[in-house]
């Protein structure tokens, strides 16, 4: 009964189309983001914010990236680290060498520097596809973060090649502490996951999904293959630059090249799969999972007094055994389950 | 000049011991549409185990050898039944992301038994430069490599005679042209796939002691598979040739970029010359060098 959309109706063009068409998803979500900026910066200890909140809205935001590229538009990548590296890196670079530019519109101009790199690594993708591209996107991997080692300009000459982020400040009030960088990043990531959303349901969106689902097919009748696909790389890569500046600071505060690893691009790869591919909310949820199980994994091996050599191996064994089990039991990830939960709310109580 | 060949055959040399890591690759791509991430891991659990039993069991390498091999047996057997026989028919994307699980998976139990810590593994060859070769033409080359070459080209004429002599090989083969064409013949499709799985293995045990008596039994070597894929584009995924050609390809151009464009451009570009290598070529073809033509339809 508490999910029932009876007795809803459309009267107009614009109730017609609108994001959430059901009430109780337009209450749930404005109840989720009342208590996220307000309840849970009053009641979180510094350490949850930025050891789990921080990091787990940054790595949405790079999921959800990742996920219009591979969920949506249908291309594997395995580069997301370093489109986060270069949003990253052109931030620090765009605040330090214009005196006066606002943080936003560094962290702006860093997602739109990821773009073109997004886009200048996405061109193999109209010649090539499936694993040739998977593996294709690994040269980007290796090749930002040797160019972020190797040019010092881009480092400003810092001799260990590690570069501080400036101190965040909008309108000079300072974003100096865990509550305070909490809020800037929630609030950066909710206005561009409702742009995803959003942007899935329309016609980008839609040439993404006949493009992913038959790109041959959609070539013939009259999507423009090179613009959809680029399309998908320059957005992707946007969220993930933004996503990166975020990551460098907001969370780290000093960064290296080498932050933006391999090993960084597969857990993204992970938040997708099990939160779910080609879904906005299975980003949210894959995020959530990924950050908090290591969390959960150290409790549980604390208090099993195991060696940290032990904890961590099994920690990689656990993580290894739930993609596998994952992708056998509910191969459309978390979101999936979420949608199957709504589906029986809607009919509970009677079960058919 | 001398140098230059030097290079060059060192190049190739390693080379070969990448193409013997794509060759795993390409066995099981061919037969299931698996591209398998964790080749690299099964290397480096391959070479760990070796030494780990050597270790524990303070028995010498030709007694841990078939005790590896009977394990790697039965983890190609344990792959097939527990990962991949519940996903079969789901797309090749999920397989792949399956077998980054299943990478991960064999990381984290490699050296929950046997320790993280670098191993030295001896091998009866010795690492040092070929008398013949410098004598007669004053070029320094690894005895070692020309070795790993000599077993590498055994390895691979074994697998051509598996395949084209035996019951079994023909039975892969039909399984690889055509997985439901096999089956209406009566092929027994996961027979076939576990014992690819389990020769897999077993490659990955030859690669794994090659590189591991190279450059010490180390985490680093599950890196080997990230070599691996460029020779792979660059060969194309389906072609046992093709992993050599790419290998010798991808091995030499990469120890020359690394000599002759290196100090321009400041070094460490092996890192990511072979995938823009591989990159550029695939622009030109994209089936790669000996990939079979991709024919789409609608």
């Amino acid at each position: 009964m508490l999910y029932r959309e009876a007795g809803q109706f459309k009267t107009s063009y614009q109730a017609d189309g609108q994001i959430f068409p059901i009430l109780q998803d337009r209450l749930a979500l404005l109840a989720l983001l009342v208590i996220a900026a307000v309840i849970v910066p009053l009641a979180a200890s510094p350490y949850a914010l930025s050891a789990i909140l921080i990091p787990f809205l940054i790595f949405s935001l790079a999921a959800l990236g990742l996920n219009i590229l591979t969920g949506y538009a249908g291309q594997l990548s395995l580069g997301t680290a370093a489109f986060m590296a270069v949003g990253a890196f052109a931030s620090y670079n765009f605040i330090l060498r214009i005196p006066g530019l606002p943080v936003l519109l560094a962290f702006v101009l860093g997602g739109l520097s990821a773009a073109l790199v997004g886009i200048a690594f996405g061109l193999p993708s109209l010649r090539i596809r499936g694993f040739y591209l998977a593996a294709a996107t690994l040269a980007t991997q290796f090749f930002v973060v040797w160019c972020l080692t190797k040019i010092p300009y881009l480092t400003n000459y810092s001799s260990s090649g590690v570069i501080t982020a400036q101190p965040i400040v909008i309108l000079g009030y300072a974003f100096d502490t865990p509550d305070r960088k909490y809020l800037l990043v929630l609030a950066v990531v909710a206005v561009m996951a409702l742009l995803a959303k959003n942007m899935v349901r329309s016609n980008v969106g839609r040439s993404w999904m006949a493009v992913r689902d038959m790109d041959v097919a959609a070539e013939v009748i009259g999507f423009r293959l090179m613009r959809t696909k680029l399309l998908a790389f320059a957005v992707s890569s946007f969220y993930c630059g933004v996503a990166g500046a975020l990551y460098a600071y907001a969370y780290l505060g000093t960064v290296e090249p080498e932050a933006y690893n391999l090993d960084l691009s597969f857990r993204i790869l992970f938040m997708i799969i099990i939160g779910g591919v080609g879904s906005i909310l299975g980003s949210f949820l894959g995020a959530a999972f990924i950050v908090l199980l290591p969390v959960l994994l150290n409790v549980i091996a604390h208090s099993l007094a195991l060696p940290t050599s032990v904890a961590s191996n099994l920690e990689l064994m656990v993580f290894g055994a739930l993609i596998i089990f994952f992708l056998i039991v509910e191969p459309h990830g978390l979101a999936r389950l979420w949608q199957i939960g709504k589906e029986k709310l809607r009919l509970w109580p009677f079960p058919h | 000049m001398n140098f230059f060949f030097e290079v060059l055959i060192g190049g190739l040399l390693s080379g070969v011991m990448y193409a013997l890591v794509a060759i795993g690759f390409v066995l099981i791509y061919k037969a299931s549409g698996v591209f398998n991430f964790a080749q690299g891991a099964m290397v480096y659990f391959a070479a760990l185990t070796c030494v780990g039993v050597m270790d524990k069991l303070g028995v010498s390498l030709w007694i841990a050898l078939p005790i590896t091999v009977a394990v790697m047996i039965v983890l190609g057997l344990a792959i097939e039944r527990v990962v991949l026989r519940p996903l079969v028919n789901q797309p090749e994307i999920t397989l792949f992301m399956a077998t980054i699980g299943l990478a991960f998976f064999i990381e984290g139990l490699a050296q929950l038994m046997f320790g993280a810590q670098v191993r030295r593994l001896e091998l009866p060859i010795e690492d040092v430069p070929s008398q013949y070769l410098m004598d007669h033409y004053n070029i320094l080359v690894s005895q070692f490599d020309i070795m790993a070459a000599l077993v590498c080209g055994l390895l691979v004429t074994t697998l051509a005679l598996l395949f084209s002599k035996t019951k079994v090989g023909r039975a892969l083969r039909a399984v690889a042209d055509d997985h439901q064409a096999a089956l209406a013949v009566g092929i027994p499709l996961q027979r076939i796939w576990a014992v690819l799985w389990a020769v897999a293995g077993l490659v990955a045990l030859v690669a794994g002691l090659l590189w591991g008596a190279r450059n010490g039994v180390q985490f680093a070597l599950t890196f080997v598979a990230l070599k691996a894929l460029p020779v792979l584009i660059l060969g194309g995924f389906t072609s046992m040739p093709g992993a050599i050609v790419g290998g010798l390809i991808i091995g030499a151009s990469e120890k020359l970029a690394e000599v002759y464009i290196g100090p321009i451009v400041g070094g460490g570009i092996e890192g990511w010359f072979p995938y823009v290598l591989a990159l550029l070529f695939l622009l030109v073809r994209p089936e790669g060098l000996f990939g079979e033509k991709i024919i789409r339809r609608i």
